[in-house]
């Protein structure tokens, strides 16, 4: 075999007067993909309690809880009482999750979805733990 | 001279697990080595029999972080396998693209650690900077960089627009320019070929006695390759080669990889050339019927093996998992056996394993009795100082 010693010289040239390949993050803002999975929100009015989702977490990062506020039953055309739909909260947690967003897929009433937000590190561990009301 | 024992790890930096190796040095030669595995059993496959299949397709994925897409298809592939699921063409080519795409950024990364322990900062530098256009790729695609969960059970979870398979060509033609100039490099810097020829000899024989895999059983010419003796996806209407090399050594590692990042870029160029229409995926119910299934896949680091057993409901009964490394390790103490101590690092390095990392290695003298901490660091300076002394160096000072 040929040997060419210091054949990194020329590139190493080269890449002096290039811009460098970092970015300044958190300084510039992150280039992200459209698809990049982040942190998951939740719909509460279109929620049904089926508990799919945590069902399907693996890091059992999700709980869906009744909510503390139900609607009070409202009357029916006919007069008689008419029981509400149930409400529920969601509590993400945080720390647990690790975006995998397969509770948004499984979710029969797209309750769930996933957003970009991906810059969640927190000091306290508690802010950690979301509850979406 | 006394013989010393030096215990290398449990520590260790340049893997992601930790590891102990007891090295017996005669001087600066090893004469015997030994592996200890074990300190890093995170308990995955029982963890594995508490969860439902989808829970574990997200805990087999992280079994590892850069073979994380061979090891939960490999997984898949049994499941689909018991469940007699017909994964539709389309998923399979998506999964074969992802496949090769790992192993891009796989290698890529393996060239810059090599290069990193042998004291060729500037190529790590350069190796790793390109490494990224894959991972964009990567997330482009499935929507992460590292774990793409892109699988699920009957096919995968995205499908791939015409925007971004254009994107990923551009890139890759990109990557095939950057790998022709680290082909030349590797093969004809006087500084590499001092520091990898005839280190970590393995002979095409003992290769097959300790059942080496992947690219390290390649460059003993061991034609061994999953994607040819057993296809899996579409790789048998694939047309790649089975890279061998013959040297038998460290640099025949650095050859096989860098050869066949340029088969990847042909696979994936013939992938997104006739991506087959239809659907991504098709609905497996939760509860898988009885029985089990092996599957094999070739992992970047070479053959990896899984095996499922069902009971009828929606949790595995086993589920057992044998990634490459684990089968690489048998040839490591042959490979150290008369080299130096100089050697070490790039000797295990070539197998590219896949282990966990902090530095600490104790230096034990059996005559004195005395031990004296050495980390990963010491003993990578140590070497590239070794070796600068025999006149090999990257500075060309
Ligand atoms: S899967 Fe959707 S609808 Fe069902 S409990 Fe979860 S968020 Fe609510
Ligand atoms: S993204 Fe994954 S880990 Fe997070 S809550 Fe949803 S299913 Fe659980």
């Amino acid at each position: 075999m040929a040997k060419k010693p210091m054949r990194i010289l020329p590139e190493a040239a080269k890449n002096l007067f290039k811009k460098a390949a970092t970015s300044k993050y958190p300084f510039e803002k992150a280039k992200l993909y459209e698809g990049y999975r982040a942190r998951v929100v939740f719909e509460k009015e279109k929620c049904i309690g089926c508990k799919m989702c945590m069902r399907v977490c693996p890091a059992k990062a999700i709980e869906i809880i009744l909510a503390e506020n139900q609607p009070q039953p409202q009357t029916g055309p006919d007069g008689n009482p008419m029981p509400a739909k149930k409400l529920f909260d969601c509590i993400m947690n945080l720390d647990r999750c690790i975006y995998c967003v397969q509770c948004v897929e499984v979710c029969p009433k797209k309750a769930l979805a996933y957003t970009q937000d991906f810059e969640l590190a927190q000091l306290d561990r508690k802010k950690l733990k979301l509850h979406y009301k | 001279m006394a013989k010393i024992t030096i215990p290398l790890g449990p520590q260790h930096p340049a893997l992601k697990e930790p590891e102990n190796f007891m090295l017996v040095l005669d001087g600066e030669q090893i004469c015997d080595a030994t592996v200890n595995l074990g300190y890093n059993h995170r308990g995955v496959e029982k963890a594995a029999e508490n969860r439902n299949y989808i829970q574990d397709i997200y805990l087999i994925e992280r079994v590892c972080g850069i073979c994380s897409h061979s090891h939960v298809s490999c997984y898949i592939g049994c499941v689909e396998e018991i469940a007699k699921a017909q994964v539709p063409d389309r998923a399979k080519a998506i999964r074969t693209l992802i496949a090769e795409l790992e192993r891009v950024h796989s290698h890529l990364l393996w060239l810059g650690v090599a290069a990193y322990e042998m004291g060729f900062e500037t190529m790590f530098m350069y190796t790793w900077r390109d490494r990224e256009q894959v991972l964009d790729c990567l997330e482009m695609i499935t929507g992460n960089r590292v774990h793409y969960g892109i699988n699920t059970i009957g096919g995968v979870r995205r499908d791939i627009n015409a925007e971004q398979a254009k994107e990923v060509l551009s890139k890759i033609a990109f990557l095939e320019e950057r790998t022709k100039y680290y082909v030349k490099l590797a093969t004809e810097e006087p500084t590499i070929l001092a520091r990898t020829q005839n280190v970590g000899k393995l002979p095409n024989k003992v290769a097959l006695e300790r059942n080496a895999v992947g690219p390290t059983a390649r460059a003993s010419g061991v034609k061994m390759d999953i994607r040819k003796d057993e296809p899996y996806f579409i790789y048998d209407k694939l047309d790649f080669e089975l890279i061998t090399y013959h040297s038998e050594d460290v640099f025949g590692r650095v050859v096989v990889r860098v050869l066949e990042l340029v088969e990847s870029y042909k696979i994936i160029r013939q992938v997104l050339s006739a991506l087959p229409e239809g659907p991504i995926a098709v609905k497996v119910p939760w509860k898988i019927p009885q029985g089990e299934a092996v599957f094999r896949y070739e992992a970047p680091r070479g053959e990896d093996i899984h095996y499922v057993k069902s009971n009828g409901t929606e949790i595995p009964e086993r589920v057992k998992v044998r990634a490459p490394t684990l089968s690489n390790f048998q040839s490591i103490p042959y490979m150290l056996k008369g080299d130096y101590l100089a050697d070490v690092p790039i000797t295990i390095a070539a197998i590219d394993p896949c282990m966990s990392c902090t530095d600490r290695a104790v230096v034990y003298d059996a005559k004195k009795g005395k031990t004296q901490v050495f980390d990963w660091e010491e003993l990578r300076k140590y070497s590239i100082e070794f070796y600068k002394k025999k006149g090999v160096n990257f500075s060309g000072k």
